[in-house]
């Protein structure tokens, strides 16, 4: 598998995507340089927000970017390539067997009965599916279904596979045992593609199957790293080395933006144009405490949490931040660290919780101090909720603002820093008693 | 790849197996042949008896020989299934239209939802006419005109279902379908139909019970002063009311339910059990619709060869199509514009101005013979009639949520209860106005008051099994702790149990409100022979403009009931469903 000069199948110059128009929109993607070669397996690794997805599509020509080009390579026979996708929510047509969903691209290219019959066969058999081929898809589980999505997109022989997120929807031992199957089969050089390119969010995933790992960072998606494995496969997950990437991932995707020069002192404070992820608040203490607690007292690498928690990145990731910003640990080379007002919320009881949260949102979170000042002026101490999503909005996306206040309702409803009533949809500083 | 499967079971030339043959041809076959057999012989007598010409109908008229119901009873069931397919050919053509061109949408959808919303009952005079025109000395014109005089109450609802079954096609198999590049017939045929045939089977059955409604009006057409009666189980029904021959309108209610009956099974079970495929949960439904019928056909070894000409069809069908081009090998982006196309702009405009052309047309057309005091007339009809439904659907309200709740709350019963409550919602309750009306004279009663109930008496099995289905879903462990804190009565209800159906009370309410409209034309002025009770409303008003030829009443009293109608779903019902969409959503 290894060839002298990489030859590319697709490549990628300064795309850029935005969505909402150009000027006002919200930026996915920006500038974005990317290839894919002939015999590599390349991973997209990034955090929902970071538009991996959008990228993907891109190229599978589903989604027009908004600026840079897109160039697939001849191969050498001087063909054009092909791509076909396989979706991670599997995407097939209940109304169609097996079969005839496998059929469904050659039936596109009008491929002739009785080959498309045969191709189809072929690529049932190569994936394991025999004896399926007359089933609906609502009568397999999650795996079987995904390998007719597997099969579905082989069969028309593409050259560079696009993979979106396919494991995702799988239970852990299904989603190895398909991973498995399918790199058994590319060693075995047997799937008849150049490449694959797959879109994920779980960084051992990414480690297990890539030869090369692109990191991107959200909002917008930037390639921020590019990592290359070396180790053999088959990898175990247990080698030193395989541990070792996964850490160093794991630090560079929780690394905290370099402050740009222009910003004299870096803001410890969250400032009202970043949108911020909805994390309840028993979710945030419940990481507090397991962080406190043995085995880990004070200190956890994100990788054991991960494990230990059994959570994705996208949703590990948004939890820690918030955490990060509230100021109740620092991430120090991917290692969660609690912070003296982080020790000091996992021994309190609720109201001193309740007492030290508000603190925090006091002097951390430029929003929730915003509402409670605006509140505290007005004489009603009333204020539409709607006047604060406006505000947000000039700064990001409408459903980003929509999360964002929904996140600081809930911290300020907690903090008992202001009250908030769903069927006005307003802020006010009446106490519910 | 393996170049070549080993041994597979070849079913060769589209999909026609030798090897199911080889049992031999058994007992499903053979009833499968029977029932074919039949509906074809009744659709070739019935299509014989459509084209005779129209002086036969004068020889042979109609009379109430019980003798001549079934052939009656058939020729009713074709028109019906006539209009249903026209109604589908339609809705195809109408909703494909809307949902892939921005202009066609801008002219579509207000017209949907406005002839959704309007009685058309009014039109039947110049609809007549324009077909007879066609046809002239025919039969088939006058068939034409009943045939669309059942489609309009049959085709609004089945366009606006599909149209919104093509805009909610899941995100992901549109995504295959471009990724495979599918061309536009491919998509809709395996794409887009297939995800929109749950809904449309649905909606089709209920137009069926709506075409129930339009029976008698369309099957006994005046034409100026001569009256022209299709043979059919309308016009008996008219002429049994003519004479006042209750004997005969027994015969007409117990041959109606024969036949619903019969289409239901042989029918509409048979499709929604075989559409319960293209259901887009991902998971076997764990109580799958059953139809004996459907099993016979699956058992049937014949089948695939019967149906092989249906897939010769499609495949010729495809035969003219141009295969997809590889996907562009070289793309450079730059940025669209999204402002809409000066086209696009200038379509708006003709539409809004042929819009705005229209309704100084109509307004000048009812000028010319009425007087703005026609107008607040109408509208202080429309009042009135608003007074009986609301009073109305709040009655059947008060009766039927009690229990439905407690048939709800029995999954034993509710599976044996909600068959009974969707044959009775199919039942054309005007079939049962003849009764009201000796009942209404026999004890001298107020018609302005009795006669109201026939408004709800189709309607009110929407609120019923509605609230069925609302109680059956509230969740058990909801109801065990409202038991166990030992909470009942009023409390039990408010706080559990009508949040629970609120919901789907809604959409119960919403279609008994909009059936009732609809219905209060021919229930608010019902006869009985040389009996003619009136109940003053705006369907009395719109029933007399029409009997009296009065085209720019019918006219006023159909705008004035389309406001009605629209202004309360806008006004009360939207808000109701954004409130339990945000507050009671059980998830």
């Amino acid at each position: 598998m290894t060839i002298a000069r990489p030859k590319p199948v697709v490549t990628i110059e300064r795309l850029s995507h935005s969505y909402g128009g150009v000027e006002g929109g919200t930026l996915i993607l920006d500038n974005v340089e990317l290839n894919v070669n002939e015999g590599e397996v390349v991973g997209l690794l990034g955090r929902s927000g970071s538009g991996k997805s959008t990228l993907l599509r891109s190229i599978a020509g589903l989604v027009s970017p908004t600026a840079g080009e897109l160039t697939f390579a001849p191969d050498d026979a001087g063909d054009p390539r092909s791509v076909a996708m396989v979706f991670q929510s599997f995407a097939l047509m209940p109304w169609l067997t097996v079969q005839q969903n496998v059929e469904l691209g050659l039936e596109a290219q009008r491929v002739p009965a009785d080959e498309r019959r045969r191709r189809a066969l072929a690529a049932i058999d190569l994936i394991g599916l025999d004896g399926f081929e007359n089933a609906f898809p609502k009568e397999l589980s999650g795996g079987m279904r995904q390998r007719v999505g597997l099969a579905r997109a082989l069969v028309v022989e593409p050259s560079l596979l696009l993979m979106d997120e396919p494991f995702s929807a799988l239970d852990v031992l299904t989603a190895e045992t398909l991973r498995t199957d399918l790199l058994d089969l590319w060693d075995e050089d047997k799937l008849g593609i150049s490449s694959i390119l797959i879109v994920t969010h779980n960084i051992e995933e990414a480690v297990l199957m890539c030869d090369r790992i692109l990191v991107l960072s959200s909002n917008p998606g930037r390639i921020a790293t590019e990592f290359r494995v070396d180790l053999p496969q088959p990898r175990d997950r247990l080698d030193p080395v395989f541990r070792d990437l996964v850490e160093q991932i794991y630090a560079r995707m929780t690394q905290r933006p370099v402050p740009s020069p222009a910003s004299a002192t870096p803001s410890i404070e969250h400032s009202i144009d970043r949108p911020l992820p909805d994390v309840s608040v028993n979710t945030l203490a419940g990481l507090i405490e397991e962080v406190e607690a043995a085995p880990f007292s004070g200190r956890a690498p994100l990788s054991a949490l991960a494990d230990t928690l059994q959570l994705e990145i996208d949703d590990l990731f948004p939890i820690v931040e918030s955490l990060q910003l509230l100021q109740f640990i620092d991430v120090v080379d991917g290692d969660a660290v609690l912070t003296k007002r982080g020790h000091a919320f996992a021994q309190e009881d609720t109201d001193q919780r309740k007492a030290n949260f508000r603190r925090t949102l006091e002097t951390h979170v430029r929003l929730a101090r915003h509402i409670r000042t605006v509140l505290d002026e007005r004489p009603t101490h009333q204020a539409p909720a709607r006047r604060f999503r406006d505000e947000l909005e000039d700064h990001m996306s409408p459903d980003f603002a929509d999360v964002t206040l929904k996140a600081v309702t809930e911290w300020g409803r907690y903090a008992e820093l202001f009250a908030y009533d769903d069927d006005d949809d307003r802020f006010s500083l009446d106490d519910p008693a | 790849m393996t170049p070549q499967a080993p041994d597979v079971q070849r079913t060769g030339f589209l999909g026609f197996s030798p090897r199911r043959l080889r049992g031999g041809i058994g007992w499903p076959d053979l009833a499968l042949f029977a029932i074919l057999l039949a509906a074809g012989v009744g659709v070739a007598s019935g299509v014989h008896d459509a084209i005779e010409p129209l002086s036969r109908l004068r020889v042979e008229a109609v009379t109430l020989d019980w003798r001549n119901l079934p052939q009656y009873a058939l020729l009713t069931t074709l028109r019906l299934f006539a209009a249903l397919a026209a109604s589908f050919v339609f809705t195809v053509l109408a909703a494909t239209a809307a949902a892939k061109s921005r202009r066609a949408e801008l002219v579509i959808i207000p017209a949907l939802d406005i002839l959704q919303s309007v009685p058309v009952l009014g039109f039947m005079t110049f609809t007549v006419t324009a077909f007879m025109g066609l046809f002239p000395g025919s039969r088939v014109g006058v068939e034409c005109a009943a045939i669309f005089a059942i489609f309009t109450s049959q085709a609004w609802n089945m366009a606006f279902s599909l149209y919104q079954s093509l805009r909610q096609v899941p995100a992901d198999l549109n995504e295959v379908a471009s990724g495979f590049g599918l061309s536009p017939l491919r998509r809709l045929l395996r794409v887009e139909l297939p995800f929109s045939t749950p809904g449309l089977v649905w909606n089709a059955m209920m137009s069926m019970s709506g075409g129930w409604f339009f029976v008698v009006a369309s099957e006994a057409i005046s034409v100026g002063h001569t009256q022209i009666m299709l043979p059919g189980i309308g016009s008996w029904l008219a002429l049994a009311i003519e004479r006042q021959d209750l004997t005969a309108v027994m015969q007409t209610v117990a041959a109606m339910a024969i036949v619903i009956l019969a289409y239901d099974q042989l029918v509409f079970r048979p499709i929604i059990a075989w559409a319960d495929r293209f259901r887009v949960e991902q998971t076997a439904s764990a109580h799958p619709p059953l139809s004996w019928v459907y099993d016979l056909f699956r058992r049937a070894r014949l089948l695939p060869s019967l149906t092989a000409p249906l897939r010769v069809g499609a495949a010729l069908i495809f035969v003219a199509e141009a295969a997809p081009r590889p996907i562009k090998q070289r793309r450079r982006f730059a940025p669209r514009k999204d402002a809409p196309s000066p086209g696009l702009r200038l379509w708006t405009v003709l539409v809004i101005a042929a819009a705005i052309a229209a309704s100084l047309y109509a307004v000048r057309f009812l000028g010319q013979t009425l007087t703005p005091g026609d107008a607040v007339r109408a509208l202080g009809y429309g009042l009135l009639t608003l007074l009986r439904v609301v009073v109305l659907i709040a009655v059947a309200s008060l009766i039927w949520v009690p229990i439905g709740v407690w048939i709800g709350l029995r999954p034993r019963w509710a599976a044996r209860i909600q068959p009974i409550a969707q044959f009775l919602a199919a039942f054309p309750a005007n079939v049962l106005f003849p009764i009201a009306v000796v009942v209404i004279v026999r004890f001298h009663l107020d018609a302005d008051v009795w006669l109201s109930p026939l408004m709800v008496l189709g309607t009110q099995w929407y609120i019923l099994f509605n609230v069925i289905a609302g109680a059956s879903a509230i969740p058990n462990d909801l109801i065990e702790a409202n038991r166990m804190f030992g909470v009942r009565g009023w409390q039990w209800w408010r706080r559990l149990i009508l949040p629970g159906i609120f919901p789907y009370y809604v959409t119960g309410a919403l279609t008994a409100s909009g059936g009732s409209w609809n219905a209060s034309i021919v229930a608010e002025a019902v006869s009985w022979g040389s009996t003619h009770l009136r109940a003053t409303g705006l369907g009395s008003y719109i029933a007399d403009a029409t009997a009296a030829g009065d085209n720019a009443r019918v006219l006023l009293g159909i705008m004035v009931m389309s406001v009605f109608v629209i202004a309360i779903n806008r006004l009360l019902f939207r808000p109701l469903y954004r409130i339990s969409e945000r507050r009671l959503r059980l998830s």
